[in-house]
């Protein structure tokens, strides 16, 4: 028997470049606590802990979840740490979903917490994920890496850096109405353009912040909901898919998994979207909240998530289709990943705010009538995908 | 949880963690760089799923079997993409360096370097010369020590 999981309580912190009045345990706690009072609980009332952790070289304690483990009301409980890079917070919601559903355990806390810019060496470490041998004596990043993906997208159809600007102007405004978000306000296409060049074609604004923060969620059985939400979420998909290492496998004509397309990405929706019964994203996806710390990789989502065909997300951002008050869906209404990337937590703040949607808890950002939101993680170098279908009615599957 | 007080960001205890690793090369990647001193870009082959890898690889991810054939990469291929990295990160060439990942002649995968010889002063007019598609050949330096920086790539005009 497959037990229902709903999510019965979130949190997160405001998230910026520092947070200097706290620990990183002391961060995480914040957001134990949070989420704890958010969902009426008491620790006594989690039966086990899953923690967002991605490299703890940003923050210079190794392994640092064992700092937590009594901040996080830890002690005594069974916990594991999950660590997929960027799509870290995307599995650790996964993991935390797999524990309640096999009925393993009643409920799960899924937190952590996150400071990047403890170092000011942060492209070093990122560096650090490149093949010693054959890349890492190139200036290779994320941020050098996705100006890769970037080049070649835009040639392959035909698209400008102004279209990517848009996607940076709707994250902007939308973080307008996001107490947590670590950038915000009404920038204009020509500011984009005008920001200083990072990696052709990526300029600043294309590119996401390096926050510090936390965020918590709280997961538990059918039972466990009916005691302590009135209004859950449930999730009624996950589904994720890892490829090889090799980016300069993924963009040859011989190419199973194509970079530049995030191939990735379409075969992990295609299984979340089958367990959660949606077989038309455009019209049962009310919100997304996409993993997106770059303005390409919000596009090639769209594309391969099923909202629109290859090639095409942008054309559609000039005509406004991806607004949250009068487009087609309402594309990260937090501003998403471009707005606030706290790497070990991204993924799990992108299933809170989708989740919250779904309760109704989305404050200022709350979209009407959400019926399902769906979340996105992604790590490495677009090598690990996740993606979850957060739903207002439980979805036997 | 109390609100946080206004803090002093100066409030911060200093270090510098410095590491050193030697990374050993193993067979395969050994004999790559074996190569580069001879002035040669190896490749490794499957002959069951007919794919030559580069950088080389033992054993075929797609069919599930050692890679059982070296072979000479062609020392010209194509762009599959290219950025210009303007701003650089320490321990690297300084800033602003064209990259590119290339798919040489005989070979199924792109493996990335610099690319040379590029006028960087126009960034626009650079990334025209390496867009996806531009031809390039590969330039061993004078001095080699067997490291992937033995080689870049240099446009064919």
């Amino acid at each position: 028997m497959n037990e229902t999981v709903a999510v019965l309580g979130t949190f997160q912190t405001e998230f910026k470049t520092h947070h200097p009045e706290h620990t990183f345990a002391e961060q995480a706690q914040l957001a134990a606590v949070g989420a704890l009072q958010d969902a009426g609980m008491t620790p006594d009332d989690i039966d086990a802990i899953v923690f967002s952790l991605a490299p703890t070289y940003f923050m210079g304690v190794a392994d640092a979840d064992r700092w937590s483990i009594d901040y996080i009301f830890g002690a005594g409980k069974p916990m594991l740490r999950v660590h997929t890079g960027g799509a870290t917070g995307g599995s650790a919601v996964q993991a935390g979903y797999n524990l309640v559903r096999s009925g393993l355990y009643r409920s799960v806390l899924i937190v952590g917490a996150e400071r990047i810019a403890e170092t000011p060496d942060a492209q070093n470490v990122l560096n650090l994920i490149f093949d010693v041998f054959y890349e890492r004596d190139m200036p290779l990043s994320t941020n050098t890496t996705v100006g890769l993906w970037a080049t070649r997208y835009l040639d392959r159809y035909g698209l400008t850096q102004e279209d990517m600007a848009r996607v940076v102007v709707r994250a902007r405004r939308n973080a307008l109405k996001n107490p947590h978000a670590h950038l915000k306000g009404n920038v204009t296409v020509e500011d984009v353009m005008a920001s200083r060049m990072i990696s052709y074609p990526l300029k600043l604004f294309d590119i996401c912040p390096r926050s510090s923060g936390s965020a918590a969620m709280i997961v538990g059985n059918m039972a466990m909901a009916k005691r302590f939400r009135s209004r859950p979420a449930f999730i009624n998909g996950v589904a994720s898919r890892t490829t090889t290492y090799w980016i300069g496998d993924r963009m040859t004509p011989s190419t199973d998994a194509d970079f530049i397309d995030f191939d990735l990405a379409e075969a992990a929706a295609r299984e979340c979207y089958r367990i959660a019964g949606i077989t038309d994203p455009l019209k049962q996806i009310q919100v997304t909240e996409f993993y997106d710390p770059y303005s390409i990789m919000t596009p090639v989502q769209l594309e391969r998530l099923g909202f629109c065909a290859s090639g095409m997300a942008l054309r559609l951002e000039r005509d406004g289709y991806w607004n949250v008050e009068d487009g087609a869906v309402a594309v990260n209404p937090s501003g998403g990943t471009l707005c606030t990337n706290p790497i070990a937590v991204t993924g799990l703040v992108r299933a809170i705010d989708a989740a919250d949607q779904v309760m109704g808890k989305a404050g200022a950002m709350q979209v009407s009538n959400v019926r399902n939101a769906l979340s996105s993680a992604v790590g490495g170098i677009a090598q690990f995908f996740n993606c979850t279908v957060f739903g207002a009615e439980p979805r036997s599957h | 949880m109390a609100e946080a007080k206004k803090s002093d960001k100066s409030a911060v205890i200093t270090e510098q963690v410095m590491l050193r690793y030697d990374y050993a090369l193993g067979e395969v990647a050994g004999r790559f760089m074996a190569g580069l001193k001879d002035g040669k870009i190896l490749a490794t082959h499957c002959s069951k799923s007919g794919l030559t890898y580069l950088p080389p690889r033992s054993y075929c991810e797609r069919s599930f079997e050692k890679c059982d054939g070296w072979v000479e990469a062609g020392l010209e291929g194509v762009i599959e993409t290219s950025t210009i990295v303007v701003r650089g990160f320490e321990g690297k060439r300084k800033p602003p360096v064209a990259i590119a990942f290339v798919r040489l002649d005989g070979t199924d995968s792109a493996i990335g370097n610099y690319v040379d010889g590029l006028d960087l002063s126009d960034y626009e007019a650079a990334m025209k010369k390496i867009a996806p598609g531009k031809r390039v050949r590969v330039q061993f330096a004078d001095a080699r020590e067997g490291r992937i920086t033995d080689f870049s790539f240099v446009c064919i005009e």
